[in-house]
Formats: structure tokens, C-alpha cells, sequence
């Protein structure tokens, strides 16, 4: 079985986040990157799912991004235990999911995985997409959201998280893309001799140039004002109840 | 990647990936296994042993040794970034660690046999056997070269007798290192094995500081060990005091852990509590001692790096890692003093490590070489005279 996980490099939640002077990207330079958090806990379950497999398979981490901010993630996967690494270097600030899916597909194309995990969402920009886009891309059978996988022969069945405490249970026949849930499982911290070892493993870098012109384009980003306003709803009680009801419903939405 | 902890002079530019993800392994250990538990503990007075095999499995015992023995040949940096995040969580945990790769498995491997090596060091590694180190006895502390252990040749055994006081670990571990003199006054070291007859132990209860860690006394009633049980490749103080260098190493790196510790508490909490309509923070009087740790910190971290590099290029001199305990632990110490300050009534909690470590650090300060004997090393070093006696 041959497994890819896509992981992501993102700002960690502790880093300073200040906007650039072109107002439309944060200044890298200041913030510290680390790995997507859903991204950790779909590398455990592939690591979980070729320990268990224990019949050679292979897990190889994928990240796309510039030299400097990401690579790094890839040595912490390679840590963990991931047997190699793709790294498909991009230094565009391009963020469309589709532009991006296609340059992850074009270039794992060849490489004709089994699997592919991904996070659910970047921590950062949370589109949720590229798991997704890929599968479609190169002809995979797709699932999000899992939280619970089982390999059988030639399939995978993918416990999905649904909304309100409900589940679901997909059997899906290999090739499969799936989007990892956080907290599904523990993922290991690197072992001294994972990370001494990575150095020995190989990776690949790839340069990769988007296609197409980009899908989706930031114009402004601002730190949202932090405002209170309170309202004062005032009148007869018939009058304030029916008000009342028209936020809860309308504009608040917390009743239907 | 960046170094984690207050790194105002970029001290991340000095340090490798590698580097920094092994502390970010140990730190995560630390905040996910350690911290959850390290009150239950110090209050009880013990330590949780059950995280030993974690510790092993990671990788965090001896870990500069060559791959063959256990360790994962990282840089001593690396290393000392591990005793950073230890002690960042407490230093029983730190001293644990220091105790049996420095005190432990570095004599083991430097002066043992391949039998012993081959005995111990996996053990030991893997977190599955605990080590000791008896040096200091109830009369002797500092002064070590008066030891009344006494280790007496017969036929092909050797009788020990005396006793041991202050051991880290003593009551638990599987193997005592211990030192003795010969009947010629020759100290030799020997590897002693729980439950060999005559060896015995007993706690040291109501300790205030370094709580969280198991300190035992050691008795050798006529015990006896067959010759394989000395280390044969040392004889004489240096022994003892080579291994000490190793542990002052790690010691050096801990007690920024612990500073680091107590600033980072000490600066989110000023930024946050307020008096007199401002954050603490905003005062001149509070940003005076927080100024005060974080440059006491940057030039211990700068200092700690720069052992790291001498130790790896074999140019580190004793001398120079007394320099690193001694200031890295007085400044720890004042940083913990300080930030217990900024905290008021609540400094005093343990809802916060600072008082933790305040007790901690008093015991950091004394072992391993108190704070003046290392004053007179580095004063021995650079005047040409001993001012031991
Ligand atoms: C919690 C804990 C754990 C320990 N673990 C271990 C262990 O695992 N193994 C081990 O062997 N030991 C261990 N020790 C012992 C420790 O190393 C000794 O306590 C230390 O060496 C100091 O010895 P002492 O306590 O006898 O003090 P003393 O030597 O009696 O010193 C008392 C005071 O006199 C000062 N002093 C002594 N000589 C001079 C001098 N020439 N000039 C100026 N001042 C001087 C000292 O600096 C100190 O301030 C541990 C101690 C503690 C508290």
C-alpha cells in the first residue's frame, strides 16, 4: 500500500500575526511555521494503518510552498516516521484550492498512491478543498471528515463525522482520497533517532509552477475591530417579545 | 521552526533543524505527560517513575552516546535543549535524566567493560533499568576526597563497606554506581546491583525542595561483587569528577529551562493583571525585573550554546562548564525570585510552576558542585591558585 499525506505549514497559533505592506498576506518573516494540526493526526493514521498493514507499505509526505516556511514540515513527518518525502516548491502566494490541487496532482500523478490523506482544512485559510479536488483530479474515490478508517481487501471503510453527533460509515475501493478529523487518534511525538534517522531518508523537491491564473485573488485583510454595541429593545411587551423573536430567528439564527 | 522560548537575540539562527525538533519532542513530552501530573507528585514527594519507558522510547537517555549503546548521537546541544524542556517541566525530571546518562550510563561507557556495557546500556537507555551515582557521603559533600567507603580486595571479590547520602534515585535504581576507596586510598568505582546482600537503602524525607524527585541514603554492609562489577577503565577522583562534568553540563542547560519558565509566567501575567487602572506590565518597577530575566536568560542561552559547541569539538574544559552551572543556575534562581514577585499572593500558588521551581533551584544550586566550589575552580583556573583548602 502506497500512502501520501498531504501536510500543510501554517503559522503557529502562538506567532505575532501582523499584516504586510501590501495589506493582502501576513508578514512571514516574524511568524513561526508549523504543521497543519488535522494534517498531524492524518500522518498518525497513515503510520497507524502501515504498522498495523506491517506488509511494507509505504507513507510518503507531501507539501507544497515556499523553501523557507515549509520544508521544514516535512522533516518533522520524516521524524515521525514517514518513509519519504515529495516536496513541491512553489513560491507563488497563490491560494486558489483548485490551482493548488492541480499542481499536486500533476505531479503525484505517476506515483499512483492507494491512498491519499490530507487534513481536514488548513488551520490557516480553512478552504477544506485540496483533499477533495485532488481525489476528483486524478480519478480517486473521495470521503471527508473521517474519523475512524479500517482497511479491508481493496477498499477502505471511513467512519465520517456528521453534523449534530451523527455518523456515517463509507466503504470506498482504492485509489481514495480522505480528509483526516483532528483528534482521531495520538499522534506520536518524533523519537531522537526518528529525527537523526530523517536526514538518511529521501526527498524529493520538485519544482512546481501554477498553471492556471488564479481562481481567487485577497484584496484586503484587516484585523477585525473589536466593536460591543448593545441593543436596547424597547415598547409594549407584545411588541418586544415579537422583536425579540425576529433576532433569535432572523438575525441570529439560534432558532428556527 | 523556532527555538521555543523567549529568543530575543535570535538564538534560533544558532541552533540546527535537528535541534529544534528534538526540543519540540521533548517539550511536547514534557507538556503532555509531565506537566498534567507534577503537582500530585512533588506534593506526594515522588517521582512517576511509569514515564521512564516513554522517556526511553524517545530516546532522552543518554542520548549523545554512539547508536550502538543506546544514544542517537545527537550534538550536545541538542542535547542540552532536551534538559532545557525538562526542566522547563521540573527539575526532578531534569535531574532523573542527567542521573542516569551523565552519572549513569556515561561511566558505564567510558570506563566499563564490554560485558558491563553490554548489560546495562540498552537497559538503561530504553528507560526499562534505573541508575544511581553514590559519591557524596553525610560528612563529605564538597570534599569528596574525604569518603569513608572503603572497598577491600578478596580473591576475586571485592567487600565494601560505608554509605551514601543524597542519591538521586537511590532506592529505585537497578544498578548503583558507587564510589570507594581501595585499601592503597585508590577511589575506584563499582557497579552494584539491586538486592546484592548488605545493600540497602532508606528515603530522605521532608526535603522542601526537589520534591518531586526520590533521594535515598545507601548502605554497604560487607557486600560483596566480584571484580567484573568495578569499572577498570578509571582510578582516582577524576572518575567520579568526569562524570559530574557530563551531569554540570545538563545542569547547565536545565536551569534555563526552569528561568525560561518562571519569565514566561511572570511576563503574560503582568501583561494581564491590573492595578491602578494599567497592566502591571506598564510599570517601570515591573518591566525593570522583567528586563533583568530576559537578559540574564539570552546571555545563559548564548553561553549554553557556546559549551555545547566546545563540547562537541573536544575543547570544553571543566572549568568552563562550572562557569555555565554556576551563573546558569544563579540567574535561574533570581529569575524565579523575581517572577514570584510580579505574580503577588498569587506567585505563591502552586497554580503556577514559579514557587515550584524557586524551591527547586535551591537544590540546583547546592549539587553537582555548590555555587562557590565552582566560584573556586574558575578562580583556581585563572589565578593559578587553589583556594580549595
Ligand atoms: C536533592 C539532592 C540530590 C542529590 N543527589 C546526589 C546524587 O545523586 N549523588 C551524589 O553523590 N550526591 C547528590 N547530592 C549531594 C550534593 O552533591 C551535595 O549536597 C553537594 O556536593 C554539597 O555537599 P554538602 O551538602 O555536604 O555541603 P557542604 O560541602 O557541607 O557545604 C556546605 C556549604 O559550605 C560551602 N563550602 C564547602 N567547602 C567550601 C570551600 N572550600 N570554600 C567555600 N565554601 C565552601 C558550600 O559551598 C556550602 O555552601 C544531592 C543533593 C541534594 C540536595
Amino acid at each position: 500500500m502506497k500512502i501520501a499525506v498531504l501536510t500543510k505549514a501554517i503559522p503557529s497559533y502562538e506567532s505575532s500575526i501582523r499584516i504586510d505592506s501590501s495589506s493582502t498576506w501576513i508578514d512571514e518573516s516574524v511568524v513561526n511555521f508549523v504543521v497543519n494540526e488535522s494534517d498531524s493526526y492524518a500522518l498518525e493514521e497513515a503510520l497507524q494503518i502501515k504498522e498495523k498493514l506491517d506488509n511494507g507499505s509505504e507513507v510518503v509526505v507531501v507539501t507544497m510552498g515556499s523553501q523557507d516556511n515549509t520544508s521544514k514540515v516535512l522533516k518533522d513527518g520524516l521524524a515521525k516516521g514517514a518513509d519519504r518525502a515529495i516536496f513541491i516548491q512553489n513560491e507563488d502566494s497563490n491560494t486558489d484550492p483548485l490551482s493548488i490541487a492541480k499542481l499536486f496532482s500533476q505531479n503525484l500523478k505517476d506515483e499512483n498512491f492507494d491512498l491519499v490523506f490530507s487534513g481536514l482544512q488548513s488551520d490557516d485559510l480553512g478552504s477544506g478543498q485540496t483533499g477533495v479536488l485532488i481525489g476528483e483530479l486524478l480519478g480517486m474515490s473521495t470521503a471527508t471528515l473521517g474519523i475512524e478508517t479500517d482497511i479491508q481487501d481493496g477498499k477502505i471503510k471511513i467512519k465520517r463525522e456528521l453534523e449534530s453527533g451523527w455518523f456515517q460509515w463509507v466503504t470506498l475501493p482504492f485509489p481514495a482520497s480522505v480528509s483526516i478529523q483532528s483528534g482521531i487518534n495520538e499522534p506520536r511525538y518524533p523519537s531522537l533517532k526518528g529525527i537523526m534517522g530523517a536526514k538518511r531518508k529521501e526527498s524529493k523537491v520538485i519544482d512546481g509552477q501554477l498553471s492556471d491564473d488564479p481562481k481567487q485573488n485577497f484584496i484586503n485583510l484587516f484585523v477585525p475591530k473589536t466593536e460591543k454595541a448593545t441593543e436596547k429593545i424597547e415598547g409594549d411587551v407584545d411588541g418586544i417579545v415579537a422583536k425579540l423573536m425576529d433576532i433569535l430567528k432572523n438575525k441570529l439564527r439560534v432558532i428556527s | 521552526m523556532k527555538y521555543i522560548g523567549p529568543d530575543f537575540c535570535n538564538i534560533t539562527s544558532l541552533l540546527t533543524d535537528e535541534e529544534l525538533l528534538i526540543q519540540k519532542t521533548a517539550n511536547q513530552f514534557v507538556q503532555q505527560e509531565f506537566n498534567p501530573i507534577v503537582n500530585e507528585y512533588y506534593e506526594k514527594g515522588s517521582f512517576p517513575l511509569e514515564l521512564l519507558p516513554k522517556m526511553g522510547e524517545l530516546g532522552f537517555f543518554g542520548a549523545t552516546l554512539p547508536k550502538e549503546f543506546g544514544g542517537s548521537e545527537i550534538s550536545s546541544t541538542a542535547y542540552g535543549l532536551i534538559m532545557h524542556e525538562l526542566e522547563k517541566g521540573d527539575s526532578g525530571l531534569r535531574s532523573l535524566c542527567s542521573v542516569q546518562g551523565g552519572l549513569v550510563m556515561y561511566p558505564i561507557y567510558k570506563y566499563g567493560t564490554d560485558e558491563q556495557k553490554k548489560k546495562w546500556l540498552p537497559q538503561l537507555s530504553a528507560g526499562t533499568a534505573i541508575g544511581c551515582f553514590g559519591l557524596t557521603e553525610s560528612n563529605h559533600g564538597s570534599d569528596p576526597s574525604g569518603m569513608l567507603t572503603r572497598a577491600k580486595r578478596d580473591g576475586d571479590d571485592w567487600i565494601i563497606n560505608g554509605s551514601k547520602m543524597w542519591i538521586t534515585n537511590g532506592s529505585v535504581a537497578d544498578v548503583a554506581v558507587v564510589w570507594a576507596r581501595d585499601e592503597e586510598g585508590i577511589v575506584r568505582g563499582f557497579l552494584i546491583e539491586k538486592g546484592t546482600k548488605g545493600f540497602t537503602s532508606s528515603d530522605i524525607h521532608g526535603k522542601m525542595s526537589l520534591r518531586a524527585s526520590i533521594t535515598s541514603e545507601l548502605f554497604m554492609k560487607d557486600v560483596r561483587v566480584p571484580d567484573s562489577s568495578r569499572l577498570p577503565g578509571i582510578k582516582g577522583l577524576k572518575g567520579p569528577l568526569s562524570c559530574l562534568t557530563q551531569a554540570r553540563y545538563s545542569i547547565a542547560w536545565g536551569a534555563i529551562g526552569a528561568a525560561v519558565d518562571c519569565y514566561e509566567v511572570a511576563l503574560n501575567y503582568s501583561k494581564e493583571r491590573k492595578q491602578f487602572s494599567k497592566p502591571i506590565a506598564a510599570f517601570q518597577l515591573t518591566q525593570q525585573k522583567l528586563a533583568h530575566m530576559i537578559q540574564e536568560i539570552t546571555k545563559a542561552q548564548l553561553l549554553a550554546i557556546q559549551l555545547g559547541n566546545l563540547k562537541d569539538n573536544n575543547q570544553l574544559d571543566f572549568s568552563h562548564i562550572s562557569l555555565g552551572k554556576k551563573n546558569n543556575v544563579a540567574i535561574a534562581r533570581d529569575c524565579a525570585k523575581l517572577a514570584r514577585e510580579i505574580l503577588g499572593a498569587n506567585g505563591i500558588m502552586d497554580d503556577y510552576s514559579i514557587m515550584r521551581h524557586m524551591m527547586n533551584l535551591e537544590t540546583v544550586y547546592t549539587y553537582e558542585g555548590t555555587n562557590e566550589i565552582h566560584t573556586l575552580i574558575i578562580g583556581q583556573k585563572i589565578t593559578g591558585e587553589s583556594a580549595f583548602e
